[in-house]
């Protein structure tokens, strides 16, 4: 007995449950019953998706139901696969929805249309037909076009990003319709399994006319450039339990649907297919990174990564396709097997990313990074699992998103075995951009966690921000939990992955063998212990501790860390007063050379406040103040006392109380 | 599970973290002696940690665990990969797990912590330091894939152990253009991921040209110790990772103990050896200007790209590639005329030209001239590059 069938039947029954509540409940009740019943679709998927995952397959035919093409619906495991990271995702977004909507965003629209939005999301990869697939896809852009704009009242920026989903959106649409009306047309049925059974006989052109427009429509919905111009627009604008569902579940059907139709339906390619995938993908991947790292805003910032992850799973699918067509069908299931993996890896950090950066604008109210900062001791779990968060998505060990980059890279190196000059130029050209990609993803995130949360507020808002409701922190916690069991046990993945490579008609045999708490790749060699490396990054820690506890200042007295002044002993750098020098704040360096070319190379972003001299020195700290001061750039005059000409950029420590700490740096990222 | 590969982890660990802090005293000591100077002797910088493992610690306010957990994971991801890389032996029970990739990405690690940190300060210095580390490390990161993937295609793996080995059992595989533009590319990554000239000054003291420097200005006594040590790490097992890959010869493949001493040996005097040419090159470099280091990167980059494109049969796209090249080659030269050329825009203190000044400069352009007059001796490399571009 199936357990798919029953699962998905209590997804249906609790997104009425819930859209019902939405629409009839007072306001304030609203919230919790809507998302109690979201997270009941989303945990019934879940179970539906990790059913079909085990091996089971379910599939139904409701011939009544939609006039003359009537439901079909299956599942396999490459559907279980999105089934259940939709689910997942789902549950953690529901319960972090409960406190985030509470306030503003609990009007009954919203409300009602949010159990309808991740119920398509869990049925959309079971869409067994043309005519069930294109309406599950509709209702889902349906709903989450009207979630986008649902604080179009408050800001002029949600409209416009409105109009652009919608567009854009459409034109997948139009596209998709085409490829599947094509597709149907010739193959003689509109069922999935008689699309399998015809594509055989299908002329090369109309298969590939079939693939590229198909590849056009679900590459816009994965955020594929040049069609991703919606994804960094519609993201940061709708709420952000929303931003996190589209994010992660909502993009990845369009990864879904590149790999349902070229492998499944279409039944591979020719090696054009991939190499048209792995440029799209690459193209993608390093685009998106590149306008993460200069974005300033937090959720454009996700969103830019998410068009960026959505490049490299293009770029598994598509070398999986090239593998295909050169005839080597293990290194196929390994490319595929690793862009499956990283659907769920990305998922679980992007879903995470998106909470918390929806926690800080609950919190402050911005979303600008630069006006940021200094959260770290007001919301320090927040912080937290941003970080937890952005270690996965810059792709370094012990992070879940190098685990998924790794088998990519493994399957990419190994492709080399596959004769031909296109794979030989394809995929140093691939490997150099995910390295690139992974690179500038360090760069951005280094950015978001440093700028966004590090050091001091910049703002007044960021002042005041408190940590968030209790509610937000669990869904939150959902997620960081889901990255850590990724990130360390990914070899309990490796049979259920193996089993959705398999249903695309991949020949997978056993292509990565889990256990032993490590991933091991057969037949090539390759193996990675995740767990193994984070206890011995854990153990080489504590000598080190251990070496600086037996310095003898510590063994004399065990001082607070942190620094307070500390009177017997100033800090060496003070502990003779400055020089009565003109500029005694250029003591502390040791250099006397003529005044730099400062304006090629000025600490401060703002146009900085010019002090006096006597300021000056007046802020330069004798003994009061210690080196453990925070200093903030200031610019004095010249040594030769000429004010104004060719000031010298000197670092003073002035005591935080003398001036607002955000008037003289607005960022220290330059 | 052998108990000399156990013991060949335990020493070269061992000798890693011991060695290094002398390693940064040898380097300093040939800059001092061909700068002219006496220099403080190699033991310097192992005096200047005990120095300041006995200082109180000293936090900046308003720091949180970024700050302070950054150095022990740089000096964590260090020991992790010494412990990985196979410098003494391939036959190690870790060596299964000594992947090239996971040591690329352990080695950023540390640097994006370090990073986190700089930003953590709150300061100008520590934002910009960070902001440029992590521009450099994007660049660097992937270079060293690049060099990962070149390497990896002859061994078929990208484990560490089966690369070494592979090349020590056939020692042609090395001597071939692309492993030579491997080796080139990995020695540029090496120069910017340990902060070296020209892209990063590590003896400088204006703030404002700092990189790496910069983003630890606040710490001191026992966490810059830290620091100090995990920045000696990187640059010890770099260049060591750098000696196993290119000259394998002397790394046990078996399970004696005489060859595991003598692989031992040889790691330090290979070490030392590539640190006193970086020191002694180091002389002769300015500083980049920090909007040039993504050429130097990018010139290693290019290096790898072309290598797999030879590989590859694609002598004729690589040709394309080389041609723009020469083009981006030209423009930077006309650049740097105006640096050279014209008169020097104030009156500078002159510069001693001694003898140990002339001779390794008359020595380098000797060399030059030699490679220009005949390539004897790089005959047969050339050979091979042709029959690899031609097919």
């Amino acid at each position: 007995m199936s357990a798919i069938a029953p699962a998905l039947a209590a997804a249906s029954a609790l997104a009425a449950a819930g859209t019902a509540a939405g629409l009839v409940l007072p306001e304030r009740a609203r919230p919790a019953a809507v998302g109690a019943c979201t997270a009941g679709v989303g945990a019934a998927g879940l179970a539906a998706g990790v059913a079909a995952l085990g091996g089971q397959r379910w599939s139904a035919s409701l011939p009544d139901l939609l006039p003359l093409a009537g439901v079909h619906l299956a599942v396999d495991a490459l559907s279980g696969l999105f089934i259940a990271v939709s689910g997942g995702v789902i549950v953690a977004a529901a319960v972090y929805g409960i406190g985030y909507t509470r306030h503003g965003l609990a009007g009954r629209g919203v409300q009602a249309i949010l159990p309808l939005f991740a119920w398509t999301l869990v049925l959309v990869p079971a869409g067994a037909s043309v005519s069930t697939f294109l309406l599950l896809w509709e209702l889902r852009a349906a709903s989450s076009l009207l979630l986008v704009v649902a604080e179009h009242r408050r800001r002029a920026s949600v409209r416009e990003a409105g109009v652009w989903y919608a567009v854009m959106t459409h034109l997948g649409l139009v596209a998709l319709l085409a490829a599947l009306a094509l597709f149907a047309a010739r193959a003689g049925g509109e069922t999935f399994a008689a699309l399998r059974a015809g594509a055989g006989g299908l002329s090369p052109a109309v298969r590939g006319t079939v693939f590229v427009l198909a590849l056009l429509a679900f590459g816009s919905k994965a955020g594929a450039v040049p069609l991703h111009a919606w994804l960094p627009r519609a993201h940061p604008e709708a709420p952000s339990n929303v931003s996190a569902l589209m994010s992660t579940a909502m993009v990845n059907l369009g990864a879904y649907g590149v790999i349902r139709t070229g492998f499944d339906l279409l039944g591979g390619g020719p090696r054009w297919w991939g190499l048209l995938t792995v440029a799209l993908g690459a193209v993608t991947a390093v685009y998106g990174i590149v306008q993460a790292a200069v974005a300033t805003d937090l959720k454009r910032l996700l969103a830019y990564s998410t068009s960026e992850n959505l490049g490299l799973v293009l770029v598994g699918v598509g070398a999986a396709l090239l593998f295909d067509a050169g005839g080597n069908e293990e290194l196929a299931a390994l490319a595929l097997a690793a862009a499956l993996l990283h659907v769920v890896n990305h998922a679980a950090f992007k879903a995470l990313l998106f909470c918390a950066a929806g926690s800080v604008l609950h919190a402050t109210g911005t979303r600008d990074v630069d006006g940021l900062g200094g959260l770290r001791p007001r919301m320090p779990v927040t912080t937290a699992l941003f970080a937890v968060g952005a270690l996965g998505a810059i792709a370094l060990p012990p992070g879940n998103g190098f685990v998924s980059e790794w088998l990519l890279l493994q399957a990419l190196i190994h492709g080399l075995a596959v004769p031909g000059v296109t794979t030989a130029v394809m995929l140093p050209v691939a490997i150099a951009a995910i390295a690139l990609s992974a690179g500038l993803a360090a760069a951005a995130f280094v950015k978001a966690l440093g700028v966004g949360f590090f050091a001091r507020p910049r703002s007044a808002a960021a002042m005041r921000a408190g940590e968030s409701p209790r509610t937000m922190l669990a869904g939150m916690g959902l997620c960081a939990a889901a990255c850590a069991g990724l990130a360390l046990l990914p070899g309990a993945l490796a049979d259920g992955l193996g089993r959705a490579v398999g249903a695309t008609g991949t020949d997978s045999r056993r292509i990565i063998i889990g256990g032993e708490l490590n991933l091991q790749l057969s037949g090539l060699t390759g193996r990675l212990a995740p767990l193994w490396i984070a206890v011995a990054l854990a153990a080489a820690g504590p000598p080190c501790c251990w070496c600086c506890a037996r310095s003898p200042a510590r063994r004399a007295a065990a001082r607070p860390r942190s620094g307070t002044a500390v009177p017997e002993r100033p800090p060496r750098a003070w502990s003779t007063p400055p020089p009565p020098s003109p500029n005694p704040c250029s003591a502390s360096s040791t250099t006397s050379s003529p005044p730099n070319r400062t304006s090629t190379s000025r600490p401060c972003v703002n146009p900085p406040t010019w002090s006096s001299g006597s300021a000056t020195s007046a802020k330069c700290p004798t003994g009061s103040s210690t080196a453990s001061t925070p200093r903030s750039c200031d610019r004095s005059p010249a040594p030769d006392g000429r004010p104004g000409a060719s000031p010298t950029a000197a670092c003073t420590a002035i005591s935080g109380t003398a001036s607002p700490p955000w008037s003289c740096c607005s960022s220290p990222w330059r | 599970m052998n108990l000399t590969g156990t013991a060949a982890v335990a020493a070269q660990v061992g000798l890693v973290t011991a060695g290094a802090p002398w390693l940064a005293g040898l380097m300093r000591q040939v800059r001092a002696r061909l700068e002219g100077r006496a220099g403080p002797g190699i033991g310097q910088p192992w005096r200047d940690l005990r120095k300041q493992l006995r200082k109180q610690p000293v936090t900046a306010t308003g720091t949180g665990p970024a700050f302070r957990t950054a150095p022990l994971v740089l000096v964590a991801t260090a020991l992790v990969v010494t412990a990985l890389v196979p410098l003494a032996s391939t036959r190690t029970p870790v060596s299964g797990h000594a992947d090239l990739i996971v040591v690329v990405a352990l080695l950023a690690l540390g640097t994006v912590a370090l990073a986190l940190a700089g930003l953590d300060t709150g300061t100008a210095f520590g934002g910009m330091g960070a902001s440029r580390e992590m521009t450099v490390a994007a660049l660097v990161e992937p270079t060293l894939l690049m060099s990962v993937f070149a390497l990896s295609i002859p061994a078929g793996s990208t484990n560490l152990a089966d690369i070494v080995s592979g090349a020590v059992h056939d020692p042609g595989r090395l001597a071939t253009p692309t492993g030579l533009l491997a080796a080139v590319a990995l020695l540029a990554v090496t120069v910017a991921e340990t902060g070296r000239l020209p892209v990063d000054n590590p003896s400088t003291h204006l703030e404002l040209t700092m990189i790496h420097e910069a983003m630890v200005l606040e710490y001191s006594g026992p966490d810059l110790a830290l620091i100090e040590l995990g920045a000696q790490l990187r640059l010890t097992v770099l260049l060591g990772l750098l000696a196993a890959l290119f000259t394998p010869w002397g790394i046990t493949t078996g399970t004696g103990w005489a060859a595991l001493a003598l692989a031992l040996v040889l790691l330090a005097a290979k070490v030392a050896l590539l640190g006193s040419v970086l020191a002694a090159a180091e002389v002769f470099l300015a500083k980049i200007r920090l909007f040039r280091v993504p050429e130097l990167l990018a010139g290693a980059s290019e290096l790898a790209i072309a290598r797999a494109g030879f590989a590859a049969g694609l002598g004729w796209a690589v040709t394309v590639a080389l041609v723009l090249v020469l083009v981006a080659f030209a423009a930077l030269t006309g650049r740097s005329a105006r640096m050279l050329l014209g008169p020097p825009p104030e009156p500078a203190t002159p510069v001693r030209f001694g003898a140990s000044v002339w001779l390794p400069l008359l020595a380098g352009l000797l060399a030059c001239a030699a490679l220009g007059i005949t390539t004897a001796p790089l005959a047969d490399l050339l050979a091979a590059a042709a029959s690899i571009g031609g097919h």
